[in-house]
């Protein structure tokens, strides 16, 4: 009796544990069955998927903050991203690379990161309830901005000195920013092989460092507010925390966390695409956190290397693998972005479903009252 | 009594008050717009063609701006879901063009084709939405996403086989843009062409526009469209008067998606070409952003701040980057576009009296 | 600090929303370790008192108070509740204020949890970046609960808990600021089992015992009796009696809470010819989920033609029967209706069978701000009845008929004396008793057959109560309409009911004819139900 008993808790427990990790699972499927057939070696595979991890992590560890302090998917943190474009931009002008760029790059970025990171606080605090689509609004909103600045301010108002980098008309930026002297300074500084796989141990203690440096954040009393408001805002208003100011501050360092993870992104690519590198990497992070099982309330930083390396690792096999089936690749290119943004569709949708199953399991529990009286 | 209390009020009242009602940012754009009006002469544009060029743009748009109306109605947001629709658009331009049909039939059938798509994505999309009411507006702009990217899939793999439409050297998956000569290139706008000397109006597809906003507004004043405004007003005192509010919101949902894929075709016979791929991707944000140009709120809206407000945003998109050029040789336009139709929607969505619904 | 002065002095405390009088004169005083019972009535100016003395923004928002409040002697004015904990006052609300995702370790230290001492960083980036010192918030918490008396889990998240260890951590918090001298309960056993009030008035007593003063609100008289040193009575605004409550009784409190003399019940008909009317409604076996109205287990009839008052106290459930009946909230149950079954949670079905509600939810349920009036009042019969309507095509279109809606809303704007710009004016204009009187002419134009009101005369001045009243009683006269009208107020409900259901505690507490005294609908009010 009580084993079948465990055995039945068992199988419910599993159940719940399939139903709270249906993405990861699902991700982990479609990797199963495009894995033989895109036929890469797995040396490959896993080579790719280290160097993707270095560029991509710290950017998705930036989107932590708000989360825990209830502001759900921070779309905005493309603005971190612009703040670390510009940063680099003109770093590259005045020809200063290697790490040294790259710290430097870092440092200019925060001012801009803040005051962006300030802004953007500022307005969704004053659309509470709807802060993921304002946050997205506001990614074009200052997409458009950063537009008048590099195409057109710089080199006519913001000086330029070096015509490689700016367009032949004499103002704004070209369309590629080459980093060549910077590129990979980071990842291949200590960096080490093992059978083959180059592992990038700077970056990787880089982003261990912030691990840490996040984890120790869940336990000072700002953390501890940022929890609070994120549960409950007016329990916390009335606690006599700072709400508004909190939550600008979660948006303030997950804008300022976006932008070095941007520099970070770059000096592996090894160049900056000026109009297009930052558009895409805000949907790109969320998709794979969310593939690492994160739900718009709750992720943690298992979810950002489970996510990273099975999103990744679809991104690497399924037009390999689409090729296969299909004889076409762009299937597959088509595919994983119909995946990026599905992934985010079913969390979004799951997200909310949830908040109304909660509201209605009241009832149930009335019904259920009654019923035990009558017996 | 109150009559006193109206006149008693200072003129510079009533005007802050109307200001406040109209909205400074849309003042600012309409200001912006008539400036360049102004300018245009002075700078050697030609004053009527611009008007011309204004008119064109706003009959190609404003279908889709009036795709907004029904679920603004219906209190389901703006409908950041609009590529829904024009992928069912598309699917009928594709399958008319596939089947044979010519000249205004094929852009006839290409209506009549996307309907059943338009019907039956629609009530998937709404049934969705209705189960995730209060965070519509998100999850519709990712729907619409995904609906795009998994067409993309589609357009390579379905098998169509017109040589004007398909890859030449592969004979196979569909060209990302495909030229509507022969078929339904201009076909609304040939007809009932006006000219006054450099002014072209496009009477056509004006007038076209016109019908389907008439049938709105005649909707609007019907049983069902009087329901469909209060869900939107007030969903609990609609409940309470015995509506069943799910299924207003469907309705309004397929009535979205159904104008948004007649909006795509009424676009693509302006402009002449049927572009596939990722092409839908972004022209949801400049249907949400002139219909707030044009007075709308997040649950408000009438077929005049339609008008309005693709007048105004075609105005913009059309007047600056000739005006600008002609001043400053400097193409600004794309991210004055950019600032402006986001700002509009930033400035909509955090407005307090929307914030409560 | 003066000596033998008591803790707490209120001195006169006078205090009006917007001319409407809630507290005239009221004094009150409090020594170290007294318990004082505080009862009254709904609207009896109990929780205004409280919000006084808490500092509540709400006071000072509208237009703050007369008289004086003194600590230990010395005269205090708080700006904010933060004042007010500073200085040594403590309150548990009726609604939790507590974070559902933490322990209640964190909950009861929320926003005062010990740290480490200052580290590099924190020295820079200021003391937010301090780490909290969770060794120690287990023991200020495990102290706090100790000194409850009441053993609840330190480390258990708020949402596992069953609703009274929520309320026991609430205390407990309260109990871990070292500055509290006086603490307000507001109704705290309300949500308890028996076993956990009892816990609970043993734990009052033994912060007695420790110096702290307590103000208990509370409903169950019993429980003032037992716990009590003194019990303070209100009753419109005033503080009618304060005695110890060694020389009270139930009777007497009740007598004190709903006592007036005036009996204006004459209206109601006689007890006989309604008990042989025909049933029109059979409520049986109820249930709602309406939060803060839960409604148990209902078994209610009404008969055709009276006029059936449904009175409690607030929170009691009285709001959730009409509500669960006409659909706007999750019931379970049955209800028939003219001998035919209504099914539950479909609003259509009441309105098809000819039942109308005015919700006491004016603004949420009752209109549409931002429409006409003439919308407001021709939507529900256009919708339910298809009238105000032109048919086209057969049928196929139905067609708004303004000038039929123009007409009927007109109508109604004479009849009850609306007070509008015209009837294209917004909803949202209007004042309260005006939309009040646009809720009913909105009821009234379905010509239903059995009405539901509730709450129809609150936030309204005198004048429009009196026509509301009015109206309601001529709509039941005149048309034969059963009309089941929901209100707080006793005295009104005696006015024009002709029999009288008390609920308590989410059932029915017993339904005497409007006739009988004050009195005896008192003790049902305060009555608990099993």
């Amino acid at each position: 009796m009580s084993t079948k008993n465990q055995t039945a808790s068992f199988g419910a427990k599993l159940g719940r544990l399939a139903r709270d990790n249906s993405v990861p699972i699902m991700f982990i499927l479609i990797c199963a069955v495009c894995i033989p057939l895109a036929g890469f070696s797995g040396g490959y595979l896993l080579n790719e998927i280290i160097t993707r991890m270095g560029r991509n992590t710290f950017l998705i560890l930036s989107l932590l903050i708000p989360i825990m302090a209830g502001m759900g998917l921070n779309f905005g943190m493309t603005l971190g991203a612009m703040a670390g474009e510009i940063a680099l931009i003109l770093t590259a002008d005045w020809q200063i690379w290697g790490i040294p760029g790259v710290v430097l790059s870092m440092i200019l970025s925060i001012p801009l990161s803040v005051g962006l990171g300030l802004l953007c606080g500022k307005i969704l605090n004053m659309a509470k309830g709807r802060e993921m689509v304002t946050s997205y609004i506001v990614s074009y909103f200052i997409n458009g901005v950063y537009q008048l600045v590099v195409l057109y301010m710089m080199g006519s108002i913001i000086p330029i000195a070096h015509s490689s980098i700016k367009l032949p008309r004499g103002y704004g930026i070209r369309n590629t920013v080459s980093l060549l002297n910077m590129r990979q300074c980071i990842d291949n500084l200590w960096a080490i092989r093992v059978g083959g796989v180059k592992i990038p141990v700077l970056t990787f203690l880089i982003i261990a460092l912030l691990c840490l440096v996040i984890l120790w954040f869940r336990k000072t009393k700002l953390g501890q507010d940022m929890r609070a408001v994120g549960q409950d805002m007016n329990v916390a208003r009335d606690a006599g925390v700072d709400v508004e100011r909190t939550r600008i501050i979660s948006i303030v360092i997950s804008t300022v966390l976006a932008g070095f993870g941007m520099i970070l992104y770059l000096q592996n690519m090894g160049n900056i695409s000026t109009y297009s590198s930052h558009s895409q990497i805000g949907m790109f992070c969320i998709a794979a956190l969310l593939v690492g099982g994160a739900s718009v309330d709750k992720a943690s930083i298992g979810n950002v290397f489970l996510g990273v390396s099975l999103f990744h690792l679809m991104f690497i096999v399924a037009p390999a693998a689409g090729a296969k089936i299909t004889g076409d690749s762009m299937i597959g290119e088509y595919f994983r972005v119909f995946v990026s943004y599905g992934v985010i569709t079913v969390a979004l949708v799951m997200y909310e479903t949830k908040k109304r199953r909660a509201k209605a399991s009241l009832g149930r529990q009335l019904e259920l009252e009654q019923k035990g009286a009558d017996k | 009594m109150s009559e006193n209390v109206w006149t008693s009020k200072s003129l510079s009242d009533r005007l802050r008050g109307a200001v406040a009602s109209f909205g400074l940012p849309r003042l600012i754009i309409a200001g912006f717009l008539l400036l360049l009006f102004i300018m245009a002469p002075f700078v050697g544009v030609n004053f009527f063609t611009q008007i011309t060029n204004t008119l064109n743009r706003f009959s190609w748009n404003a279908v889709m701006v009036l795709a907004m109306v029904p679920m603004v109605h219906s209190g389901c947001g703006l409908n950041f879901g609009l590529p829904l629709g024009i992928v069912s658009g598309l699917l009928g331009a594709t399958m008319s063009i596939e089947f044979g049909f010519t000249g205004a039939m094929s852009f006839v059938m290409a209506i009549v084709l996307a309907t059943p798509f338009a019907v039956v994505l629609g009530l998937g999309y709404g049934w969705l939405l209705n189960r995730i009411k209060g965070g519509e507006m998100m999850i519709a702009t990712y729907v619409g996403f995904s609906a795009v990217a998994f067409m993309c899939i589609l357009w390579l793999l379905l098998p169509f086989k017109s040589p004007n439409m398909v890859w030449g050297l592969a004979g196979k998956g569909l060209r990302t843009t495909i030229s509507l000569e022969g078929y339904y290139d201009k076909v609304l706008a040939n007809f009932l062409q006006v000219r006054i000397g450099d002014l072209v109006i496009p009477g056509g597809t004006i007038l076209f526009f016109a019908l389907l906003a008439f049938a709105m507004w005649a909707f609007l004043h019907t049983k069902t469209g009087t329901a469909m405004t209060a869900v939107g007003s007030n969903p609990t005192f609609a409940r309470a008067s015995g509506i069943n509010i799910d299924k207003i919101r469907i309705l309004s949902v397929v009535m979205s998606t159904w104008l948004a894929a007649v909006g795509i075709l009424v676009y693509q016979q302006g402009f002449g070409f049927v572009q596939l791929y990722m092409a839908p991707f972004y022209m949801a944000l400049p249907a949400v952003s002139a219909i707030l140009i044009g007075g709308a709120t997040v649950n408000k809206a009438s077929i005049t701040n339609v008008v309005i407000g693709t007048f105004l945003f075609q105005g913009i998109v059309t007047m600056t980057p000739t005006v600008m050029n002609s001043m400053i040789h400097m193409d600004m336009s794309e991210v004055i576009r950019i600032i402006v139709s986001n700002g509009m929607i930033l400035y909509a969505l955090t407005r307090k009296s929307e914030a409560i619904r | 600090m003066t000596e033998n002065a008591p803790l707490l002095e209120m001195k006169g405390i006078r205090k009006d929303f917007f001319g409407n009088q809630v507290l005239t004169d009221i004094h009150l005083s409090l020594k170290e370790g007294e318990v004082l019972g505080l009862v009254g009535e709904n609207g009896a100016g109990k929780s205004t008192l409280m919000k006084i003395l808490f500092g509540m923004n709400v006071i000072a928002e509208t237009g703050g108070y007369d008289g004086d409040i003194l600590l230990n002697g010395e005269k205090v004015r708080f700006g904010s509740p933060f004042d007010a904990l500073a200085a040594g006052i403590g309150m548990v609300h009726q609604e939790f204020s507590l974070i559902p995702g933490f322990t209640a370790t964190e909950n009861i230290l929320l926003n005062r949890e010990p740290r480490h001492k200052a580290g590099v960083v924190s020295q820079i980036f200021g003391e937010r970046l301090e780490t909290l010192d969770r060794k120690k918030m287990q023991d200020q918490a495990a102290s706090a609960i100790q000194r409850m008396g009441i053993r609840i889990d330190p480390d258990m998240v708020i949402s596992d808990m069953p609703i009274g260890h929520k309320q026991f951590t609430e205390i407990a918090r309260e109990l871990s600021k070292d500055q509290l001298r006086l603490l307000i309960l507001d109704e705290p056993t309300a949500v308890l089992t028996e076993k956990e009030a009892e816990a609970l008035l043993a734990s009052i007593r033994g912060m007695a015992a420790s110096g702290i003063a307590v103000i208990f609100i509370t409903h169950r008289l019993q429980e003032i009796l037992d716990v009590c040193d003194r019990v303070l009575v209100m009753r419109d605004g005033y503080a009618v009696q304060d005695v110890p409550a060694a020389r009270t009784s139930i009777p007497e409190i009740t007598k004190w809470m709903v006592g007036r003399s005036v009996d204006t019940s004459a209206s109601a008909r006689a007890d006989e010819q309604l008990e042989t009317g025909r049933v029109i409604m059979s409520i049986s076996r109820l249930w709602v989920d309406m939060a803060g109205e839960t409604v148990r287990d209902v078994s209610l009839d009404v008969y055709e033609g009276e006029i059936l008052g449904i009175g409690g106290l607030a929170g009691q459930g009285k709001l959730g029967i009409p509500n669960g009946v006409m659909g706007l909230y999750e019931a379970g149950g049955s209800v028939t209706f003219d001998e035919k079954p209504i099914p539950l949670n479909q609003p259509r079905s009441c309105l098809d069978a000819s039942i109308a509600f005015v919700s006491e939810d004016r603004r949420g349920v009752g209109l549409l701000l931002d429409e006409s009036l003439e919308w407001n009042i021709a939507f529900p019969p256009m919708q339910i009845q298809n009238k105000f309507l032109k048919s086209y095509l057969g049928g196929l279109i139905k067609w708004r008929d303004e000038a039929a809606i123009r007409e009927v809303t007109s109508r109604y704007v004479d009849s009850l004396q609306i007070r509008c710009t015209g009837t294209r004016q917004k909803a949202k204009e209007l004042s309260g008793g005006n939309q009040q009187k646009v809720c009913l002419a909105k009821a009234f134009a379905l010509e239903p057959r059995f009405l539901f009101v509730s709450e129809p005369t609150r936030g309204i001045d005198v004048g429009a109560k009196e026509l509301v009243l009015n109206a309601l009683k001529r709509f039941n006269r005149e048309h034969g309409v059963t009309v089941v009208m929901i209100s707080s107020e006793l005295e009104e409900l005696r006015q024009i009911c002709d029999r009288i259901a008390i609920v308590s505690g989410g059932r029915i507490a017993g339904i005497l004819p409007a006739t009988r005294s004050s009195e005896e609908f008192g003790m049902l009010m305060v009555s608990q139900v099993k």
